[in-house]
């Protein structure tokens, strides 16, 4: 038999129907639903006299549009409804909700592998294209629209073209202060926010395997916006070890058993790729994105380009509109902008390593006076690790608010909104137009580094001020 | 779905690359759970000033693009969320294709479950619709069923769509209903996957 990569192989083990010159009818194994995408889809499966056909393999949870304060008082009406019409609609159709009254709610894409709902070999959808997370357990996730949704709802399937698979190798060995955050930017910086379009991406090489599952996580999350509806990493012992003992993860015997299929999954040896890319670990610097989409990044030692470093007309064109919607002049030095204001948290950087790594910082420190700084974790059970290490009080002693879990600030759908015209560091995985508030300028960086930021107010290379830590 | 078979309007133009679905449609729409009525919010923050007036500025609020079905867009276009009201706020606004040099893998299938045409095409023809329709009423025609695109002074060219994508279409057919036929293989399926996983 041809060898074959594990996202061959995957995809080989769900295809229900294989028609030529169709798309593949695939099986999903898991289908995670929010409150922000799901409302249209049951509607339609009510208007049809359709069933659920599957919601033992169905999870929801509500994120998007909770507040992180006083989370149980919802002032938007709007917003109310569409979480009582999620609770409706679990109830009706029996689905598991994790509600704002549960232990188990959170960020969707951080609460499916807490709960050891995410396994390695599932076919895993959430109408969310931060979907793609779930890769990082050798799982074959991606996002999906309202449609689609409903047409998981209904049938457990979906008609999908294989993709093209593209190899993404991280050779060597990152530097301290380099994190997960900053080898997915310099990636998408060095290659573009479209390089991904039409593949799924398997990561490797010795930095992809040395990282822990938060990190590996942060990686795959931010595949779509290298245009890659997936991304995964190969299942090893990390995976493993990460997954045993949690809530809805097979035990015991079927544990055992799992795993060896699991082990099954990897990339034969001789397993080619339509592309493959390789970056080495030791040329990746903490960085920080400039501009409107991931892409516009740079190492935090660099300064934002000129018109004549554009390599043509349409990329000049989108540096002229970002320097005016940052409010940033060209050649300015990273380190030379102030901020007012720092998220950490989303589901890109918020689980209990992220929290760490900006406690790690802030330890003893105070936010400078004129940022306001907030951190918001990943899920309720993060939220509560965290407090039991006492890393709650490092961030409220500092001047941080400590928060409920939720997008909150990544997307702003809620109240936690960055004013026109301010300027955010942030943990998330979107710098667009008004993505965290109409006129807000969003800076992307690591945990670390937006920790820093906090307590000078403006960018700070953390390679440095790690150093002076050690004096 | 409404079916599409051909389409003869003229074109609106949105020359700018990478435009993500925030810009499509902005969060603070997303709060409602209907399926319709989002055409007045597409391209909010662009679209009006700060006093709600339209933005003169902005290039799909140009007198000549007004009314326009068929939308010509810069590359990556629908980048960034899988969020269904950007189709949904486009063709509420009146838009039933849109071609572009590329379009976001999601946003794209997007489009096809809400009747809205993608085309892909190439640089050239790209560049050429460009300078025909930028700041005119330019018009042309969209045959799906024979996969081409014509105007009236002789321009013409083809494109290529999927067969079952480009059968739903033309057909305006449920989904779910034509799945469903494949009952049988999708039990099959979960006999048999239980032996695995
Ligand atoms: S944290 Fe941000 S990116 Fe992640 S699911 Fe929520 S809104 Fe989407």
């Amino acid at each position: 038999m041809k060898p074959r990569n594990i996202i061959e192989k995957i995809w080989d083990d769900h295809v229900v129907v294989r028609e030529e010159g169709k798309p593949d009818l695939l099986y999903i194994d898991l289908h995670l639903i929010h409150e922000v995408t799901s409302p249209q889809a049951f509607e339609g499966l009510r208007q049809n006299g359709r069933k659920v056909r599957r919601p033992d393999l169905t999870f929801a949870t509500m994120d998007h549009n909770i507040p992180t304060v006083n989370r149980f008082v919802i002032e938007d009406d709007v917003a109310k409804n569409q979480i009582s019409a999620l609770e409706r609609n679990c109830q009706e159709f029996g689905i598991t909700l994790a509600g704002l009254d549960s232990d188990d709610q959170g960020i969707v894409h951080v609460i499916g592998p807490e709960l050891g709902l995410t396994l390695p070999g599932k076919t895993i959808v959430c109408g969310d294209s931060h979907t793609s997370t779930h890769g990082a357990f050798g799982a074959l996730a991606f996002g999906i629209g309202t449609s689609e949704v409903e047409h998981v709802l209904a049938t457990q399937t979906l008609w999908q073209h294989r993709p093209k698979t593209l190899q993404v190798k991280v050779t060597g060995s990152l530097s301290e202060g380099v994190t997960a955050k900053d080898v997915i930017l310099y990636i998408i910086g060095k290659f573009g926010v479209d390089f991904g379009t039409g593949y799924v991406i398997e990561y490797s090489g010795e930095v992809i395997e040395s990282l822990s599952m938060d990190e590996r996580m942060t990686i795959c999350n931010m595949s779509i916006e290298a245009g890659a509806r997936a991304g995964l990493i190969a299942p090893d012992e990390t995976t493993f070890n990460y997954i045993k003992g949690r809530k809805y993860a097979p035990k015991g015997e079927e544990f055992e058993k799992a795993v060896a299929y699991w082990k099954s999954l990897r990339s034969d040896p001789g397993a080619t790729f339509d592309k493959t890319i390789e970056i080495r670990g030791e040329d990746i610097a903490p960085m920080v994105t400039w501009g409107t989409n991931p892409s516009m990044v740079l190492p935090v030692d660099h300064s934002i380009p000129t018109l004549e470093d554009a390599r043509n007309e349409n990329e000049a064109a989108s540096f002229k509109r970002a320097y005016e919607y940052m409010g940033l002049e060209p050649g300015t030095n990273i380190q030379d902008i102030e901020i007012d204001y720092v998220f950490i948290g989303s589901c890109t950087n918020s689980r209990l390593t992220d929290l760490r790594a900006a406690a790690n910082v802030i330890k003893g420190r105070k936010v400078a006076p004129n940022v306001k700084a907030i951190v918001v974790p990943g899920s309720q059970k993060v939220k509560q690790a965290a407090e039991q290490e006492g890393l709650h009080e490092i961030f409220i002693n500092a001047g941080f608010e400590w928060r409920d879990s939720g997008c909150s600030m990544c997307l702003s759908m809620n109240n936690d909104v960055v004013p026109p015209g301010k300027r955010c560091a942030s943990t998330s995985n979107r710098n667009f137009e008004g993505r965290q508030g109409k006129g807000a300028r969003t800076h992307l960086v690591s945990p670390a580094m937006a920790a820093v930021a906090a307590i000078y107010g403006k960018f700070v290379d953390i390679r440095t001020e790690k150093l002076e830590a050690v004096k | 779905m409404q079916p599409f078979t051909t389409l003869t309007s003229h074109i609106a133009v949105l020359n700018r690359t990478n435009v993500d679905t925030d810009q499509i449609i902005p969060k603070q729409f997303l709060k409602r759970i209907e399926r319709t009525g989002y055409g007045r919010f597409a391209f909010f923050d662009w679209r009006y000033l700060d006093n709600g007036e339209e933005n003169p500025q902005f290039e799909l609020n140009q007198p000549a693009y007004k009314g326009a079905q068929i939308l010509l867009a810069g590359e990556n276009f629908g980048c960034g969320s899988s969020r269904e009201h950007a189709p949904w706020a486009l063709a509420d606004f009146g838009f039933r294709a849109i071609i572009a040099p590329s379009f976001a893998d999601i946003f794209y299938q997007n489009c096809l479950k809400n009747g809205i045409l993608p085309i892909r095409v190439n640089e050239e023809v790209f560049e050429t619709l460009l300078k025909k329709a930028e700041g005119n009423v330019y018009e042309c025609t969209i045959d799906l069923e024979q996969q081409k695109v014509f105007d009236q002074e002789g321009f013409e060219f083809h494109f290529d769509i999927n067969e079952h994508w480009k059968e739903m279409l033309l057909n305006g057919r449920d989904e779910i209903g034509f799945t469903l036929l494949y009952e049988e293989q999708i039990s099959q399926f979960e006999q048999k996957a239980k032996a695995w996983g």
